[in-house]
């Protein structure tokens, strides 16, 4: 079995629209978005859940205000900045708790009790181009890498299951925690990278972080027209890194429009930018077979 | 004075353009402006003042160091361990560094006194006054480092009261998001009116709406798609406080590593008008 992991960097290079053509031209992979806490290729893919349950993860604390007797340990020790000071109560910030429990170890009047913590939500659903494993984080939740690696862990079980050996995953932006849960383990990373100095310098980072994790990378020049210069620049990084550029998809304000229709552009138009996707796919199989 | 959040839900949109375009029109009417760029994994706001020249200094987390002559492996710190941090075996104690998030709940569980707390760098700090006005403060993430917030408040810290702080937020709405907004005054939302820029928007304002910081909308590339992002603003009653129209001579600029406000200086009175608007909203806030 194969995965294929879409990554970038830095943001908005085109990683979901990429990933949608993959999904359309690979007939029948396996797709995982686990680019979960701003999940958009099911914006594309439009898929309909036949399964789904809750991410549940971590613990947050909370005081009970009838026991707290106010000495303010548990905001002396917490690190996080979690514990807020009122008229003397003493509350727990849910968005900066981390759930460590320092605090009900020292608290000397038992008031605080940790609570089971939803984070979100998994999705496997059907889509036109096969299996579609997806999440929404709960807005302002933590643990992003575990919900990744859970959506990948169901994709996984789903293409076994179908017999499918492709999987491809749509990753997030960055090089923290959720990327790092996406890339671990996986076949190759194409990294979506664009000419401006901001792409440069995130790809060079991504790129190290590849090598790190000991993942295969190659990468393909998004809007690569935009500045022919820096293209040119970024292709002499990859080669002297090894990592292969596959192609060069010009600038096409078809993609928004297609977008728009809820397709992908390989759907949507037989232009430039298009073939040079297929062209990419065509790459990438023969990259995955190797 | 005032903490101004640049973010998005979307990547891509144009937060550092917004940033660097505020800060720099406001730098130029010597205004006292910080440069704050949170995005640790993935930094770019520097790369437009090629000519500063950063000082470094390092961002450091505490992790457990456990003292084997003391340790007698009874595995309460494992056992405590929210994060899988420790692995206690019958001789050996292990401690994962990239999982702990540096709570310090072990140290106290730990009946024999044998853990310490030792230094440990995740990423570094940089900082420069740049073009003789702003002042410019970004974070470095080490790469292969899970650990973003820790550096994200370190980066924060750099904040002077008495300077309007314009912070570029990173990507997304989970934690890294979370941390940087904490205690901002106002919140700026990127976005573009596409699906993916609308989709990403909502779970920004519900992010915002939760943390109760008072937030408008700028629409980046604003011809580009249809009429959705406003319709949800008008319907949701949220401002949209500017729009910039597609502009491939931005595109190219911002290329380039040169702010908008160079490519076409028309805009620094546009950022003048929009820190004009967000001010008097932070203002109301407050009253």
């Amino acid at each position: 079995m194969k995965e294929l992991v879409i990554i970038s960097g830095k943001g908005g290079t085109g990683k979901t629209s990429v990933t949608a053509s993959l999904a359309v031209l690979a007939e029948n992979a396996v797709l995982a978005d686990c680019d979960v806490d701003a999940a958009d290729l099911h914006l594309i893919l439009e898929p309909a859940a036949s399964e789904q349950g809750e991410f549940k993860s971590g613990q947050l604390a909370t005081i009970d205000e009838d026991s707290c007797i106010a000495c303010g340990q548990c905001e002396a020790v917490c690190r996080f900045g979690a514990v807020t000071k009122a008229d003397n109560t003493y509350r727990i910030d849910p968005l900066g708790c981390e759930g460590c429990k320092t605090c009900e170890i020292v608290c000397p009047a038992n008031a605080i009790s940790m609570r089971e913590n939803i984070c979100g939500k998994w999705y496997i659903s059907k889509t036109r181009c096969g299996t579609m494993v997806h999440a929404a984080l709960k807005p302002g939740s933590e643990n992003s890498g575990k919900l990744v690696s859970l959506v990948r862990k169901k994709a996984r079980e789903q293409a076994e299951k179908s017999g499918t050996s492709m999987i491809i995953v749509d990753g997030p932006p960055g090089i923290g925690c959720p990327v790092i849960a996406s890339i671990g383990g996986a076949s190759m990373v194409m990294i979506v990278t664009e000419p401006t100095q901001s792409g440069l310098h995130d790809l060079k980072r991504v790129i190290g972080l590849a090598a790190h994790f000991k993942v295969p990378a190659c990468a393909c020049i998004n809007k690569y027209d935009i500045n022919e210069d820096l293209s040119y620049s970024i292709e002499k990084f990859c080669n002297n890194n090894g990592v292969e550029v596959l192609g060069k998809i010009p600038y096409d304000l078809n993609v928004t429009k297609s977008m728009l229709k809820k397709k992908s552009i390989v759907e949507y138009s037989d232009g430039d930018s298009s073939a040079e996707i297929r062209n990419i796919w065509t790459a990438i199989k023969l990259k995955l077979r190797n | 004075m005032i903490k101004i959040v640049v973010g998005s839900g979307k990547g891509g949109t144009g937060k550092t353009t917004v940033s660097l375009g505020l800060s720099l029109s406001l730098a130029e009417n010597k205004m006292p402006v910080q440069y704050i760029d949170c995005d640790v994994e993935e930094p770019n706001a520097h790369l437009f003042f090629k000519e500063a020249e950063f000082q470094k200094r390092d961002v450091e987390v505490l992790v457990p160091e456990i003292d084997k002559a003391q340790c007698n492996f009874c595995e309460e710190c494992a056992k405590f361990c929210a994060y899988n941090a420790l692995a206690i075996f019958p001789n050996t104690a292990l401690v994962f560094n990239e999982m702990c998030h540096s709570c310090g709940g072990c140290k106290i569980v730990c009946p024999q006194g044998a853990i310490s707390e030792v230094k440990r760098k995740i990423g570094e700090i940089h900082t420069a006054i740049a073009n003789n006005k702003v002042q410019i403060s970004y974070g470095k993430l080490n790469v292969g480092e899970t650990q973003s917030p820790p550096l994200i408040r370190a980066v924060k810290k750099e904040i002077a009261d008495k300077n309007i702080a314009i912070i570029d937020a990173p990507p997304g709405t989970a934690c890294p998001f979370v941390e940087t907004i904490r205690h901002g005054d106002f919140c700026l939302l990127v976005t573009e009116p596409t699906p993916f820029g609308l989709h990403d928007l909502k779970t920004a304002v519900e992010v915002v709406s939760l943390i109760g910081v008072p937030f408008g909308v700028l629409i980046n590339r604003s011809d580009i798609g249809d009429s959705s992002v406003e319709e949800f603003c008008s319907n949701e009653k949220i401002p949209v406080l500017m729009k910039i129209p597609n502009d491939r001579n931005i595109a190219v600029a911002y290329s380039n590593g040169m702010p908008i406000t160079e490519a076409d200086p028309k805009y620094k009175l546009e950022f003048m008008e929009l820190h004009r608007k967000i001010y008097e909203r932070v203002g109301n806030h407050k009253r």
